[in-house]
């Protein structure tokens, strides 16, 4: 990553402190993550990394990352990324988001492409079109934590995080996590109203994978996507949910790899 | 020490609890019959009233989308009682201002009850319980600066009599600020914030308002009050009045200790009927991150009680009820217990507690229990 200003070890953009790994080898990547923070540890990220260079940020807000006043939604966090590629003299660059993560993608290709070489969103929130009055995603903050488990996995009895099994470290970063994500997503919840008439001005192509098994950002809702956005295509992945990356991670990076062939 | 007349005006008649998983945000209002809730509003109006006439002064809250209690609008019930009452002061505790949407509304409700009561409002601001949440759209996060923000927006529209001004900030955009009526009391109606851990007290007590607690028992209360205490001393301003500290608590008067018991028995309605899942009671954010992990840790809220006895209720101080002899005890240990305080909110109705009942309690107190009391400074 070449001109990051770094302070002290931590990577800085224009003034603000942003915790980033760097690691493998290949074309670079931007990974944007999602609600669950960006999972270091989790194994589709060791086999991307032997195809790619990997630039994995900590949102402001989230765990392990400080607060940004100035960040206060999906919006300006675009804005500090294009900022991040700019700062960094990225070009060509693939951005991959996942939920959440895919939205901001989104929100940065419409501002601009100009350094981008394509999309990658898994299970990607963000825009809305269902009527006023139907839910685009489940209002998840309104319902019992086995239930959102039941809507993020294929097999939630395997995948759900067990809360009581927790390490105190563990635990506070899920707390502080959907402490973030609250201050992302919550109103408008989950999408921008302003996102879908702006998809046109994505230029670059797009690739969706989709769990399957998603029923908070249902396939359906992904096919919708991609025919909304000018160069997309939709790749479903099995036995998976919201989080294929983490359900069925060497179906995802095989998906990856096909796509970004 | 001054008394204040307190119900939350619940709506009791509901299906067993094992048939809802929630009495709050969504339990379907078709269970909410008008007729008998015509027969509520008036009964509790009569009871603020009763206890007007008993020389206690009145209280009153608002919640949103709960059976617990039938106010969403506690500006329109004062409006009411302003009109109704003659003498007492009216408090409202409060206007939930980190979720309402327009604090220059919220201004101009409290200066025109203010008007219409010749002067007897007083304004409280609160965060409001975090099953508001989603029962009033709001955030949960960032609230306190919403909160603070909202408060500097109606003190500035309360005390500018020279035109309007404009306001644009994080949370708030008017561009013609001109309240009509201004308040009748000058500069404005005096102010309480409730606080429900010494953590939040530091901006109540350099403003030098009343902070109010609820039901926060012997030990916390003693630190709330502790926290205003020594922030107003470390500020340079000596030691406050206890005119600045509030505690609200469950009482019941009875003649005799077992009818104050009995009595108290009904007012538990209020602690035992407050079934809210833990996705209502613990929104991310609303909470520090070291006190959601606690109660994720512990499964314990601290908004909920469980299955307090009445004993242990009254030993911690959540609850004063028996004789006249025994509440003016209870109080006046409370009272040593936590350094002194200079109001109690009695929350002297809820549930079931029928309006005879109701009346009994609220005339033993103001004729027995309240004169006693005045030497409490």
């Amino acid at each position: 990553m070449g001109g990051l200003p770094v302070e002290g070890g931590v990577p800085r953009v224009r003034g603000a402190e942003l915790p980033c790994r760097h690691f493998g080898s290949g074309p670079p990547l931007l990974m944007l993550h999602g609600g669950a923070g960006p999972t270091p540890r989790a194994p589709f990220l060791a086999a991307l990394a032997e195809h790619f260079e990997i630039i994995l940020p900590t949102h402001p807000w989230f765990y392990g990352s400080p607060p940004l006043a100035r960040v206060a939604g999906v919006d300006d966090l675009a804005y500090l990324y294009l900022d991040l590629i700019e700062d960094s003299g990225l070009d060509d660059l693939t951005v991959m988001g996942f939920s959440m993560g895919g939205w901001l993608a989104l929100e940065m290709a419409t501002k601009s492409c100009a350094r981008l070489r394509r999309l990658v969103l898994v299970d990607a929130v963000g825009v809305k079109f269902t009527d006023r009055e139907t839910r685009q995603f489940p209002d998840i903050f309104a319902m019992p934590a086995d239930r959102v488990g039941q809507l993020m996995f294929h097999d939630p009895a395997r995948m759900a995080p067990d809360l009581a099994s927790l390490s105190e470290e563990e635990l506070t970063a899920f707390v502080t996590n959907r402490e973030a994500l609250v201050h992302y997503v919550w109103e408008p919840y989950m999408h921008n109203p302003r996102l879908l008439g702006r998809l046109h001005r994505v230029s670059v192509p797009v690739e969706c994978l989709w769990g399957e098994s998603d029923r908070l950002a249902t396939p359906d809702y992904g096919r919708q996507l991609a025919a909304a956005l000018p160069d997309a295509r939709f790749h479903l992945i099995l036995q998976a949910g919201h989080a294929p990356q983490l359900e069925q991670p060497r179906a995802f990076v095989a998906a990856v790899l096909a796509a970004c062939r | 020490m001054r008394a204040w007349f307190f119900t939350e005006t619940a709506y009791p008649y509901l299906p067993p609890q094992d048939e809802f998983e929630s009495i709050r945000v969504q339990l379907p209002n078709g269970i909410f019959d008008p007729h008998k809730g015509a027969d509520l509003y008036h009964r509790y109006l009569d009871e603020w009233l009763y206890a007007e006439d008993c020389g206690l002064d009145i209280m009153l809250n608002e919640h949103h989308q709960t059976a617990t209690c039938m106010d969403p609008a506690a500006p329109i019930m004062l409006g009411i009682l302003a009109r109704q009452s003659r003498t007492a002061r009216l408090l409202v505790l409060g206007n939930p201002i980190a979720n309402r949407r327009d604090p220059v509304r919220v201004a101009e409700e409290m200066a025109m009850v203010d008007v219409i009561s010749r002067g007897r409002v007083e304004v409280g601001f609160v965060r409001g319980v975090p099953y508001e949440i989603s029962a009033m759209n709001s955030k949960p996060v960032g609230m306190h600066e919403r909160l603070w923000e909202a408060h500097d927006l109606i003190l500035k529209a309360w005390t500018t009599h020279d035109g309007p001004f404009s306001w644009e900030s994080e949370h708030f955009h008017h561009r013609q600020v001109n309240i009509w009526p201004r308040p009748w009391q000058q500069p404005h109606p005096p102010v309480w914030v409730t606080a429900l851990s010494a953590g939040s007290i530091a901006p109540v007590a350099d403003h030098h308002y009343v902070v109010a607690t609820f039901l926060t028992g012997r030990d916390k209360t003693r630190d709330i009050f502790a926290a205003y205490r020594k922030r107003r001393v470390d500020q340079g301003h000596g030691l406050p009045d206890n005119d600045r500290t509030a505690y609200a608590a469950l009482v019941y008067t009875g003649e005799t200790d077992a009818a104050g018991r009995a009595g108290a028995e009904k007012l538990m309605w209020y602690i035992t009927h407050n079934k809210v899942p833990p996705h209502f009671s613990n929104p991310p954010g609303y909470n520090s991150v070291d006190a959601v992990v606690n109660v994720l840790r512990s499964g314990k809220s601290p908004y909920l009680f469980g299955n307090f006895s009445l004993e242990t209720l009254i030993e911690q101080g959540i609850v004063f009820a028996g004789s006249p002899d025994t509440v003016e005890r209870q109080i006046r240990q409370f009272y040593d217990d936590v350094g002194g305080f200079g109001h109690l909110l009695l929350m002297g109705q809820a549930g079931f507690l029928e309006h005879d009942e109701t009346v009994t309690g609220i005339r033993l107190f103001g004729r027995e229990v309240y004169p006693r009391l005045k030497d409490l400074a």
